[in-house]
């Protein structure tokens, strides 16, 4: 017996094929892709399985019938509405909800539904369910790469600011509150002795408030509001104490500090999760579509046959047992390096 | 003991010709969502021999492969596959050769140089078979922890592969390019991959994509990275960045074909390991329970054969 996987994603594949295998109507094979989900919230919960991810509709997806999307989200409607009620599973079991994706691709009452669920079930803490929609990899690693720039931009302007006051000694005049642009004569020593008329040139440059503080006896100042746009030219004019042309010490001003992995990690909208364990996906397909890329890198995908609404205890178990073999291979691995 | 699931076979019932992105949509789309499915059905043609290659549909595929009737007569495409439905690019997880070398009682390195001798054997057979690149997850970034004496034999062995391979790259028409942390390789190693790419850049049969000091993840950071650049230099707006810019920036903008259609793992791991991440997206998955170095054509026939089953519906749904 070995550990329980902390988190496990399925992609919930074969709904329709279930409803055309039934002779049930398209809608009804969803219905039923419903209930089994609830089973298997409950499958996990009784395991002790603490994360569980479901790829619910893909941002590719969109693309199908208009009916067949209507119907979708009216059950996407119906079904948080009753998560909601006081005696259903979600509470019973101590269940936080996360709708994950890029919500401001679904309609406005599906929108809303989903938040208020997020915020309804946020004091929940025996489990997590991540019900993915609207969602692609792509999407969320797009984003995660704009917020990453947005973040690094922002920490540059905030170096920018420390950096100018560093080293500034009696010879600056005192600054006051003004509005439009401000020269500020920066004598003393500057890090570096480019910065000194550059740092003019900058505040020239820019049109919004400069918003000059005195800190410890040492002037801050702070480039703000539209000036946004020329964040880079202040960049550009600060230099670490290198005489190089203005075109390097941009380049080497940028790569301080540099976006990373942990940048673009914690910009995820899966980052409010750890990664998943085992990935599964009914109906026999062995492919991700565009789920979790990121984040199932290193886990294992198991492809039952059984169409999603077909799926029970078993595969669940059986997959547990597989990760405990798997794991204690890797365990054994790991202690050989 | 790892338990493998195989594919059920797709009843007939559910294959449509149309489902199927053919040889001739995927040369003329090779961005999978720039595709819609055209409804039109090509004659499927079963070769038996070498014969010159006939169809009614003009493509560009076909007419390319003209020239490698000779060559097929070598080695025809085997009857159950049909050539209209090749995937355009094969990706390979290479696992197994340790564990290949430890059954025999072997050193470690005897599996790396019985996995090379595989790899050589797919090169060929790829090309034969009008496959039109070929990526293979030599080393990961993240093996750089193993032993020092297995890395330094996998780095010399690397060198004396593509030393020895480089005639026949060149005359065959292969194109050879490598993806990685190529930094952190020794330096005469970095001099001879430049060299190879520069020589074999032209080539256009076939691409040899070779991920050696290889991450997914790494990948999209440096592409994040080359993007932070461009909005800083003024290149581009923040909003700019898309799907599209960030595959434009990843490594295997070396190829016209950078999404694999196919990917092949042996000794029956079902994980991607940091492999191609974004690449990966709608890549049908084969995992095969034979290690590397007993990975031969049959085995690459079994995974095509899945392939050619397979209805890849890229999130849409048909009716």
């Amino acid at each position: 017996m070995g550990p329980i996987p902390n988190h496990i994603a399925f992609i919930m594949d074969g709904n329709r094929r279930y409803a055309k295998k039934q002779g049930m109507e398209e809608g009804a094979g969803h219905k039923a892709g419903f209930l089994a989900l609830m089973k298997i919230l409950c499958y996990c919960y009784e395991l002790g399985v603490k994360y569980l991810t479901v790829y619910a509709f893909s941002i590719e997806n969109f693309k199908r019938k208009p009916e067949e999307v209507q119907c979708l989200m009216d059950l996407m409607l119906e079904k948080i509405g009753e998560l909601l009620k006081e005696e259903s599973v979600v509470n019973q079991y101590g269940i936080r909800l996360y709708f994950i994706g890029n919500l401001k691709l679904l309609s406005e009452p599906v929108r809303v539904a989903a938040e208020k669920a997020m915020a309804a079930t946020a004091k929940n803490t025996k489990t997590v369910l991540l019900i993915c929609v609207a969602y692609t990899s792509y999407d969320e690693i797009v984003h995660a790469v704009q917020e990453s720039c947005k973040d690094k931009r922002n920490e540059i302007e905030a170096l920018y600011a420390s950096k100018v006051s560093n080293g500034v000694t009696e010879g600056v005049e005192e600054g006051e509150n003004i509005n439009g642009t401000i020269e500020h004569d920066v004598q003393g020593s500057c890090e570096s002795s480019l910065s000194k008329s550059q740092a003019l040139n900058t505040t020239r440059a820019c049109n919004g408030v400069i918003r000059v503080e005195k800190k410890k006896g040492v002037i801050l100042h702070a480039v703000q509001g539209s000036c946004e746009d020329k964040w880079d030219e202040v960049m550009s004019r600060t230099s670490n104490g290198v005489t190089e042309g203005v075109a390097d010490s941009k380049k080497k001003q940028w790569m301080h500090p540099t976006i990373k992995l942990v940048d673009i990690e914690k910009n995820m909208y899966m980052g409010v999760a750890p990664d998943p364990d085992i990935l599964i996906r009914t109906s026999g397909e062995n492919r991700l579509s565009n789920f979790l890329l990121w984040q199932t890198t290193n886990c294992p995908l198991y492809s039952p046959s059984a169409l999603w609404p077909e799926i029970g205890l078993w595969h669940l178990i059986w997959a547990v047992l597989n990760f405990q073999q798997s794991h204690y291979y890797f365990e054994k691995k790991r202690k050989q390096l | 003991m790892i338990c493998l699931l195989t594919l059920p076979p797709v009843p007939l019932e559910l294959k449509s010709p149309l489902s199927f992105r053919t040889r001739a949509q995927q040369q003329q789309h090779s961005h999978p969502f720039s595709q819609t499915l055209r409804s039109h059905t090509v004659p499927h043609k079963t070769l038996t021999g070498g014969g010159t290659a006939t169809t009614t549909v003009a493509n560009v595929a076909l007419s390319e492969h003209n020239d490698l009737n000779a060559a097929e007569e070598d080695e025809p495409l085997p009857a159950e596959l049909n050539e209209e439905l090749m995937p355009n690019h094969v990706a390979v997880i290479m696992d197994g050769n340790g564990r290949w070398a430890k059954q025999r009682g072997l050193p470690t390195s005897a599996g790396h140089q019985a996995g090379s001798r595989s790899l050589r054997e797919l090169v060929e057979i790829c090309c034969k078979w009008g496959i039109r690149v070929l990526t293979v997850f030599a080393f990961s970034y993240d093996n750089w922890i193993r032993p020092k004496v297995e890395v330094d034999f996998l780095m010399n062995l690397f060198e004396r592969e593509i030393k020895s391979q480089m005639q026949k790259f060149v005359s065959e028409g292969i194109r050879i390019s490598v993806i990685g942390d190529s930094s952190k390789l020794p330096q005469s190693l970095q001099k001879l991959i430049s060299e190879a790419e520069e020589k074999t850049k032209d080539n256009s049969r076939f691409q040899l994509i070779v991920a050696a000091s290889y991450s997914g993840k790494y990948d999209i950071v440096q592409a994040c990275k080359s993007l932070a650049c461009k909005v800083k230099d003024g290149v581009i707006q923040l909003e700019d960045i898309s799907e599209s810019l960030v595959e434009q920036e990843l490594e295997t903008n070396c190829t016209e074909y950078p999404y694999p259609d196919l990917l092949i793992r042996t000794s029956g791991e079902l994980r991607v390991s940091n492999f191609l991440l974004w690449q990966l997206a709608y890549t049908e998955f084969f995992f095969v329970k034979e290690l590397w170095p007993d990975f031969g054509k049959a085995e690459f026939v079994e995974a095509l054969i899945s392939f050619q089953q397979r209805q890849r519906r890229y999130g849409a749904r048909l009716s």
